[in-house]
């Protein structure tokens, strides 16, 4: 086996950038159908390796597992150093099968420096996992800046008109976060007596000043990133300037690495400090919930009304976390996964529909339905799931994180709670302008039908959105344990 | 202490140069235009000769031979190896450039090797005097140089701010110098060190001394406030020497500061002024040469702007007076001479007759015209930015981790806001590069040999970013085994 020679997680971090490097080398200029196969290749071969480790994952271990370990800078301690636990796997399993409809999504509407784009895809893919993956907080440092670069390009490059704007943007943004928490992780390096370790960060005990900047300085970076109210502004631009498979990865990975930093990295490290200013960022939570959620109601673009939906439900993620109870956290990560695939579904919609008119105003159309009836039917899926109906991953989530709201503090739980109307209204109503009523204009009418491409892509994921609301168990296990374990560190004093 | 023949041969690898560039000098009067290839190529010859010689001479403790002049060590070994090895590639970088412009003369090929020869010198003092005579060595070699173009205005404005700013700062130095002499009796470093340890010294003139020393350091490397010659310099030169200015004598610098500053005045007495006085260069430096690189139309002028912040960054692990930061300096310096070199090298590289591509418009579209260079360059900028997995991360990384190990934490978060003011004009030339339409048509590179350079030289900071550690080692143990620290 090749796992022998290479580690199963390194495997996993490595396949998707070779398969990049791979695709740059041989996919030149007129070689478009090489480029996109051997991309398809490797977005599948990345997802297929992921199957072993999700069967092998032992569900009540509470140590990392898959654990890989060799120096790389001897002189600092720090390590490669990798090892997941649940919440990383479930993550990774997102971004392994999102990579796969990214490719998917734009194999014939990409026409410019198609091997380019594609590479910069797998290779962001691979980078992704290794964040997902890393144990050592320098190396969860490297691959987390380094995810920049690729989204940089891809926004850049692929964009629409005013993409120099929204990649500068949204390139400093999160710079400008995640260089106060490379000063606060040396920081971690000299008070857990030389290492970097993040098991070690867990057991190093540190001053209550101390934690609280940390904090800030780690909040700095995944706050930008996730994003939460008020440092959110990027967001919107690059959503609707990022094409529409950068769109997709955005919302439904990138955007998960700031909640996964929270989990790995704030709530163990400086327990008391999170506890102490809890009520902050449950307050900025609520915010993003329902303040945001008015904004979405009032957007004329469809991508700048998801991109303000996904800072919306983002809320939902920080409040779980930060009420400190399994049902919360649970509700928290579900809810990540969930808007993983809701989000992506919803781009790559607005992305069916901008194919064919290039427009994403909601006014532009009116009446989809008459033309596309297939579309129309999946898209009410999406919808649906997005306002968080029954049945729906997007349900699970978020009555798990209300449900965690009301043990803490009642108007926390109403103040969620409000959401799901406010969620409802934005995403039904964005969704009876475009699709019914009377037809908008000619080329509404002359619209063609979702091809086989486009229905299969939809198809899987209206599947997977059902099948996580009707039956969410399997994801549940798999988080069980690590929330305890996180709950748990988090619960400590440490001074 | 006195002087013995065997010393001779630790001192090869500069007597062979010196010996190599009068060859040149006699043997270019007799070649013909057609022929210069010969001085060329054995230039590099006598270079690539010379950084094999220090490996074969030197000595792993530190050992002070001609009369005090000289010390023989790791570090020097090794610095005066990987200078030679920078100086011929940046030949081989420049040689399609030098052919069109007439800088193809035996003259610009000698002059290189002096300047090298200053460098080898600066880099192995034990004495105030081999220091300054190595420093002058270097400096009248590059005045020279920049005013190699003789018909271009702009070269000879250069030139002469160069000369008489360079002159000033050798006047402050040297002042700095015989103050110190005055208080301590002595220029050999190890005699300094005795007299300040035994208390012989004044110390108020021993202070004032350091003083005009930072003064001249300061203005060697370009830092703020003493910055002004860097941009004009840089831009005004032939890029050829630009790429000279902007690589080597770097190292030469950083080697000059060591012995000066670590070496002669390491004392913990004296490093807590001259650290004051480095922090507040650095900071200077840090801010203003990234906020008005921002300003910047011109590359050239903006990689100036760009070397002042990175010099203050090398400052800033330098204040530090810990082996840990004298190291990521070390390292510092060394991956930012690879960066420098490949920035200054892609503009040797699209220059053509009559065309010198060194206006930021002039790599709109360089994606599309030519992807290897654009993907090669964009490596190149963000290892400057800092961001990974470059190398340039690694080297700001380590600085900051020398300064936050003593404490100093507002200065480790001024450092990165700087570098994300710094992200911003990097990232414009990656726009530029990547987003914006092409506009000069023809961005193709004929010279293979000098794209093959330039392929190894972005490859290796990439390279050099997934596996840093070994180099971070051997910068600390030539640091450990060769600086004589208090």
């Amino acid at each position: 086996m090749l796992t022998n020679v290479i580690g199963s997680l390194s495997l996993i971090v490595w396949l998707p950038i070779a398969f990049g490097i791979l695709v740059l080398v041989f996919g030149g200029e007129g070689r478009e159908r090489i480029s996109k196969w051997l991309s398809l290749l490797g977005a599948v071969l990345g997802a297929l390796v992921v199957i072993p480790l999700w069967l092998q994952f032992d569900r009540s271990e509470v140590a990392f597992q898959f654990v890989e370990f060799s120096p790389w800078v001897d002189t600092f301690n720090i390590n490669y150093h990798l090892g997941i636990d649940g919440i990383s796997l479930i993550l990774i399993l997102l971004n392994v099968v999102t990579t796969i409809f990214v490719v998917v999504a734009g194999w014939e509407v990409i026409t410019k420096r198609v091997s380019h784009y594609h590479a910069a895809f797998l290779i962001l893919s691979g980078m992704i996992n290794g964040v997902f993956c890393s144990l050592d907080a320098m190396l969860f440092y490297v691959f987390f800046e380094a995810t920049l670069i690729p989204m940089f390009l891809i926004i850049g490059v692929w964009g629409g008109p005013n993409r120099v704007y929204a990649a500068v943007k949204f390139f400093l943004y999160t710079l400008a976060g995640s260089l106060l928490t490379l000063v606060a992780l040396i920081y971690l390096y000299r008070l857990s007596g030389g290492s970097f370790s993040i098991s070690d960060f867990y057991a190093t005990s540190i001053p209550e000043s101390a934690q609280v900047m940390i904090f800030l300085a780690l909040f700095a970076a995944f706050a930008v990133k996730i994003p939460m109210w008020p440092v959110h502004t990027w967001l919107p631009d690059a959503h609707v300037e990022a094409p529409t498979g950068g769109s997709v990865v955005l919302a439904a990975v990138m955007l998960k690495l700031g909640g996964y930093g929270f989990l790995r990295l704030s709530l163990p490290i400086v327990p008391d400090a999170a506890q102490q200013l809890a009520p902050f960022v449950i307050a900025l939570s609520l915010i993003a919930i329902v303040y945001i959620g008015f904004v979405a109601l009032i957007q004329k673009d469809m991508k700048k009304l998801i991109a303000y939906s996904s800072i919306s439900h983002m809320g939902f993620v920080t409040l779980g976390i930060f009420i400190f109870n399994a049902e919360g956290m649970q509700g928290a990560i579900i809810q990540m996964v969930s808007h993983g695939f809701i989000s992506a579904a919803l781009f790559l919609c607005v992305g069916v529909l901008y194919d064919r008119l290039h427009s994403r105003e909601i006014s532009d159309y009116g009446g989809v339905v008459n033309s596309m009836p297939i579309f129309a039917a999946l898209f009410l899926v999406f919808a649906m799931a997005n306002a968080g109906l029954p049945g729906t991953s997007g349900f699970v989530g978020e009555f798990l994180v209300i449900m965690g709201a009301m043990a803490s503090n009642f108007w926390f739980a109403f103040a969620a709670a409000m959401t799901l109307i406010l969620g409802a209204a934005y995403t039904l109503w964005m969704y009876k302008r475009v699709v019914f009523g009377d037809v908008g204009s000619e080329q509404v009418a002359g619209l063609k039908d979702v091809n086989a491409r486009e229905f299969t892509m939809l198809l899987v994921l209206a599947l997977v959105v059902i099948g996580v609301g009707l039956y969410p168990k399997p994801f549940t296990d798999v988080i069980g344990v690590s929330v305890s374990t996180i709950l748990e560190l988090a619960s400590v004093t440490k001074y | 202490m006195d002087f013995q023949l065997l010393d001779l041969y630790t001192l090869a690898p500069e007597i062979f140069l010196l010996m190599g560039v009068s060859v040149i000098l006699l043997l270019d009067l007799f070649i013909s235009e057609k022929r210069r290839n010969v001085t060329f190529f054995l230039s590099l010859i006598v270079l690539i000769i010379t950084s094999i010689l220090p490996w074969l001479f030197y000595d792993a403790e530190p050992r002070v031979i001609m009369n005090g002049l000289i010390v023989s060590d790791a570090l020097g070994a090794a610095l005066k190896s990987f200078l030679c090895v920078l100086i011929a590639v940046g030949l081989v970088y420049s040689k399609n450039y030098l052919l069109p412009r007439g800088l193809h003369r035996g003259e610009y090929f000698s002059l290189t090797l002096f300047a090298a020869l200053g460098m080898m010198v600066m880099i192995s003092s034990n004495h105030f005097l081999s220091l300054y005579l190595g420093l002058e060595l270097l400096s009248l070699s590059l005045y020279a140089m920049v005013a190699l173009q003789r018909d271009s205005g702009r070269s000879s404005e250069a030139a002469i701010k160069y000369f008489i700013l360079g002159a000033i700062a050798s006047g402050m130095l040297l002042y700095g110098m015989s103050m110190i002499y005055g208080a301590t009796g002595n220029l050999n470093i190890e005699a300094i060190v005795f007299a300040i340890l035994t208390g012989d010294a004044d110390s108020t003139l021993l202070r004032l001394g350091v003083v005009f020393l930072i003064v001249g350091i300061g203005f060697k490397l370009g830092a703020v406030p003493f910055h002004m010659w860097v941009p004009d310099v840089y831009q005004g030169s032939p890029t050829s020497v630009t790429l000279l200015i902007g690589t080597a004598p770097k190292i030469a610098a950083f080697a000059f500061v060591l012995r000066l500053l670590a070496e002669a005045l390491g004392h913990p007495s004296l490093h807590q002024d001259w650290s004051q006085m480095l922090t507040v260069l650095a900071v200077a430096s840090l801010v203003i040469g990234n906020v008005v690189a921002i300003a910047q139309t011109n590359f050239k002028r903006m990689l100036a702007y760009s070397t002042i912040a990175h010099m203050g960054f090398l400052l800033v692990g330098f204040m530090t007076g810990s082996i840990t930061g004298y190291s990521a300096s070390l390292f510092y310096v060394l991956t930012y001479v690879l960066m420098a070199l490949g920035g200054f090298g892609v503009i040797l590289l699209l220059a053509r007759d009559g065309f010198e591509a060194e206006e930021l418009s002039d790599l709109s579209g360089l994606s599309q015209s030519n992807p290897w260079c654009a993907f090669l360059l964009m490596i190149i900028l963000f290892s400057m930015a800092g961001i990974p997995p470059t190398v340039g991360f690694w080297a700001k990384l380590f600085v900051i981790q020398a300064i936050v190990d003593l404490g100093y934490v507002g200065l480790a978060v001024l450092a990165v806001m700087a570098s994300l003011v710094g992200a911003f004009y990097y990232l414009r030339v990656v726009k530029i590069m990547y987003f914006d339409a092409n506009e000069s048509s023809d961005a193709t590179v004929t010279y293979r040999t000098g794209l093959a350079i330039f392929g190894v030289n972005g490859l290796l900071l990439l390279g050099l970013g997934l596996f840093p550690g070994w180099l971070l080692s051997l910068c600390e143990s030539l640091i450990e085994s060769s600086v004589r620290t208090f």
